[in-house]
């Protein structure tokens, strides 16, 4: 006995092609997902790697050592260009005409008479005596040493000549030049000469207005969050506040360096430069960040805290300061870090108002002339010279980390205090 | 150092007058506390804010004023033939003043008067200082005991220092706004300074841009021209592509984070777009000029294509990045906004997932993923650094992305770097082209959160 069959029509050819091709979609539009996350991801990645990849090497500087014979007469003259250079050509025995020992001098970077100054300065018993120092090299022997600028090359192409490699040479065999870790960098204000150029002077500008922009933007953006928030009437003047700080948000920054050009700089003639002005400026900028981050943290407060503040008589400003807002206060914070992270980034508003100044001392105040470290990046970005890249990609590296220190504390607070109702 | 001072005596005499009120509140009723009307703190506040109120308002008034007052009485004491001239004149005048009086050198020999006028200028504002903290003081001072003589047990502290406490909130929240206006003010401001030498129409429709102006009426090239054309052809040029490349894959993303990735993979992704939206933007316009524009032209090259070493292509692709994250977290957003419901509803019929996001799911968010490209395209518009870094200077007008092409931010940025004249019209310009880049973003933005809020409240 047999029984007929019959294929439904759930199970017909043409179903199975139609399931397939439908399978095929989803697979499609899966890959397209995985693929748009994965080219974020590798971008990511390419950006890190190309600036870790550029900048690693600028951490180190080569030095070269010298046997300087202080000479009395010559440190009462201050003459320590000259003393420097006698060392140098006592380790170079093989020049002697005065063609290739001037060439030599350039091997040197033009502050190591300087650092051979402050050392008597600091010391001025060793005066008379020979003592062995390391000085930094220029920046041109440094790229040498690191593998920038390759030996193989035709001459005319080089930015070495034979002379000064042979010279080199002559230093490594000897163990003349060492490979040491860069605190210039760290120490230093900026400097036409890569090898004297340091991040410091940027790095206190940056905190200088910083400082200016938190003590205005946090206080006054806790207030007006907590005015909306709690205290405000529902109606057209509170509306129109809000809509104006969510706009105010997404303003470019550019614009807001016009202003503080134009209200700052020209009507109130605040000083060019100073991180007073830059402050001001950031501090405008960042308060619809803070504004907004904490509306949601109070708002996040559940209402029967409220409730029962004001159930056992409390006034709406006690109910506020003493229960809303110390419950809301990690979430304010860490919407404040995250602002103050993007204000330590900001570069635009800062050239507006000309932060952007060759300034080789270190700020010591609120109106003196100061870089920031985004600024102080984009001024060296510009620089033609192969170790300023360098040293442009280890700016951007202090930048970074930074900035993985405000999130990473931001994101420590959330994890620490963040609360469920 | 004086103004430090008066600070520093100002907060000690708001904590004394704090303890002082309190105590004396508690002292009133004879430790019966519940006699008071409010409690003894709010009777040191109210001393506190006496003492430390009218003193700080003097001080920003009187900081805000200073410079302008002392530099109108030195000039007012200078002698005609220095004083008569045009603004121009008098400004380069004020600037040497100040310039003498700090120490900065001038470059020029300075004219006796002026350093009388500038060593009058320092003592005026040494005296002034002085004043102030002697007056500041005083004022604190008498303001102190004035509220403390006011403290009684019927004194309705608590009310008047909530008033004050609420009127200071209003004033903070009002700061927002005056923002706005200080914004709008002082484009317009000055954009109309620019468009009484350059013709409004010739700035907006013109299509030649060289915004030098001579130095002196005889020099080839006297007049520049201000046509703004190029520049927003530039600037649209690159926002295409930024946002060819934001788009599909923020929305992509978001997608696959929202419906399609495990929780434990989310964890992962999460973070790498927060570090892609975190990275300042100075950082991308370098990785653009130094890392992108180069592979971009080698690519080209050797392709046989001949590509700008500035090319439109290259600043556009890495602002696109940019703006990755910008897109996926607020399509992301939007995304999990679309009820739960509509999803069960579309499987329930047999719709494969992919189905479900493409014909249920993207529809119905897709007010808010508009609104989302519209606030990226802002975005895009107003950003700076990537294209000062990576675009061209040049004014071209082409649609190649190929081409080195500049930008209205790049415009801006550039025009007003360095030391300017205020009232060229080379630099008023860059305000020209701040009001047209803020009245563009501000619509955009409005718009765009327009459609949000009344998207977000079709589902809540």
């Amino acid at each position: 006995m047999s029984v007929a069959v019959t294929k439904s029509r759930y199970q017909s050819e043409e179903f199975s092609a139609r399931l397939r091709r439908r399978y095929a979609a989803e697979r499609r539009f899966r890959i397209a997902g995985m693929l748009a996350v994965g080219i974020a991801s590798l971008m990511l990645v390419v950006l890190l790697g190309s600036i870790v990849s550029k900048g690693y090497t600028a951490f180190w500087q080569a030095q070269i050592r010298l046997e300087v014979t202080l000479d009395k007469q010559q440190v009462e003259e201050r003459n320590y260009t000259a003393l420097v250079r006698q060392a140098l050509y006592a380790q170079v025995p093989a020049a002697t005409d005065r063609a290739t020992r001037r060439l030599l001098n350039d091997l040197l970077s033009s502050g190591a008479p300087y650092e051979l100054e402050a050392m008597v300065n600091a010391n001025p018993s060793i005066v008379g005596t020979t003592q062995t120092v390391w000085v930094r090299a220029d920046d041109e022997i440094d790229q040498f040493m690191k593998g920038f600028i390759r030996r193989d090359v035709p001459e005319a192409e080089r930015r070495l000549s034979d002379v000064k490699i042979a010279a080199i040479d002559a230093l490594v065999a000897k163990g003349s030049i060492r490979s040491t870790f860069n605190t210039t960098l760290f120490t230093a204000g900026d400097s036409r000469e890569p090898e004297q150029a340091g991040i410091l002077g940027a790095v206190v500008g940056s905190a200088l207005t910083l400082v200016v922009t938190m003590l205005l933007s946090v206080p006054i953006g806790i207030a007006a969050a907590v005015y909306l928030e709690e205290f405000a009437p529902k109606n057209r003047w509170t509306d129109l506040i809000e809509v104006n700080i969510n706009n105010l948000a997404a303003v470019p920054s550019i614009i807001f360096g016009l202003l503080g050009l134009a209200v700052f700089l020209g009507f109130f003639g605040l000083p060019r430069s100073a991180p007073l002005v830059g402050g001001l400026v950031m501090a405008l900028m960042t308060l619809p960040v803070i504004i907004i981050a904490s509306r949601v943290a109070l708002k996040a407060v559940p209402p029967s805290i409220r409730e029962a503040a004001l159930g056992v008589g409390a006034s709406p400003l006690q109910t506020v300061t003493h229960h809303v807002l110390p419950l809301a206060l990690p979430g304010i914070l860490t919407g404040t870090i995250i602002g103050m992270a993007r204000a330590l980034g900001e570069t635009a508003p800062l050239l507006m108002i000309g932060m952007v100044a060759f300034i080789v001392d270190i700020p010591g105040g609120l109106t003196d002339s100061a870089t920031a470290i985004p600024v102080q990046i984009y001024m060296w970005a510009d620089s033609p010279e192969r170790a300023f890249t360098e040293r442009t990609s280890a700016a951007i590296l202090i930048l970074l980390a930074f900035l993985i220190l405000m999130n990473g504390l931001a994101v420590f607070l959330r994890k620490k205090f963040e609360r469920r109702w | 150092m004086q103004l430090t001072v008066l600070l520093i005596i100002l907060a000690l005499l708001t904590v004394i007058g704090y303890q002082m009120g309190r105590s004396r509140a508690v002292a009133s009723v004879g430790g019966r506390i519940v006699e008071l009307h409010s409690v003894p703190s709010y009777h040191g506040f109210y001393v506190a804010l006496w003492a430390g109120l009218p003193a700080l308002l003097l001080f920003a008034f009187w900081g805000a004023s200073e410079g302008w007052l002392v530099m109108q009485m030195v000039l007012s004491g200078l002698p005609d033939r220095l004083v008569n001239g045009d603004a121009q004149a008098l400004g380069l005048l004020r600037a040497d003043i100040l310039n003498l009086a700090h120490g900065v050198a001038t470059g020029r020999e300075p004219d006796p008067e002026v350093v009388a006028a500038a060593e009058r200028y320092l003592r005026l504002h040494a005296l002034g200082d002085w004043s102030l903290l002697v007056i500041g003081c005083c004022i604190a001072i008498g303001g102190l005991l004035y509220a403390r003589g006011r403290i009684d047990p019927d004194l309705r502290a608590r009310n008047r220092v909530e008033r004050t406490v609420n009127i200071a909130l209003v004033i903070c929240s009002l700061v927002a706004i005056l923002t706005t206006i200080g914004i709008v003010l002082s484009l317009l401001f000055e954009a109309i300074r620019f468009f009484a030498v350059v013709n409004p129409l010739d700035f907006l429709f013109g299509t030649h841009w060289s915004p030098q102006m001579a130095m002196r009426a005889d020099q080839v090239g006297s007049s520049g021209s201000f046509g703004a054309i190029p520049l927003f052809a530039g600037t649209l040029l690159i926002t295409g592509i930024a946002m060819a490349v934001a788009v599909p894959v923020g929305l992509m993303a978001a997608i696959f984070m929202s419906e399609y990735a495990s929780p434990g993979l989310r964890t992962w992704l999460k973070p790498i777009l927060e570090v892609l939206a975190g990275i300042p933007t100075v950082v991308y316009g370098f990785f653009a000029a130094l890392t992108m524009a180069p592979f971009v032209r080698d690519l080209g090259n050797s392709l046989g294509l001949s590509v700008s070493s500035e090319s439109a292509l290259a600043a556009g692709f890495v602002m696109g990045v940019m703006i990755i994250p910008f897109v996926s977290s607020l399509s992301d957003d939007v995304i999990n906004a679309v009820p739960q419901s509509l999803r069960d509803g579309s499987y329930g019929l047999g719709a494969t997932k992919s189905e479900t996001i493409r014909l249920v799911v993207l529809p119905a968010a897709l007010p808010g993923i508009v609104a989302a490209i519209m606030l990226a395209v802002s975005r895009a518009i107003g950003e700076t650094m990537i294209v000062t870094m990576a675009a061209g200077l040049t004014a071209n007008l082409t649609a190649n992305p190929l081409d080195a092409v500049t930008t209205v931010t790049t415009q801006i940025a550039t025009l007003l770097v360095g030391d300017q004249e205020f009232d060229s019209p080379k630099t008023l310009s860059a305000f020209g082209l701040g009001l047209v880049l803020f009245v563009v973003t501000l619509t955009l933005n409005m718009v765009a959160l327009r459609v949000v809020q009344k998207y977000r409240e079709k589902y809540d």
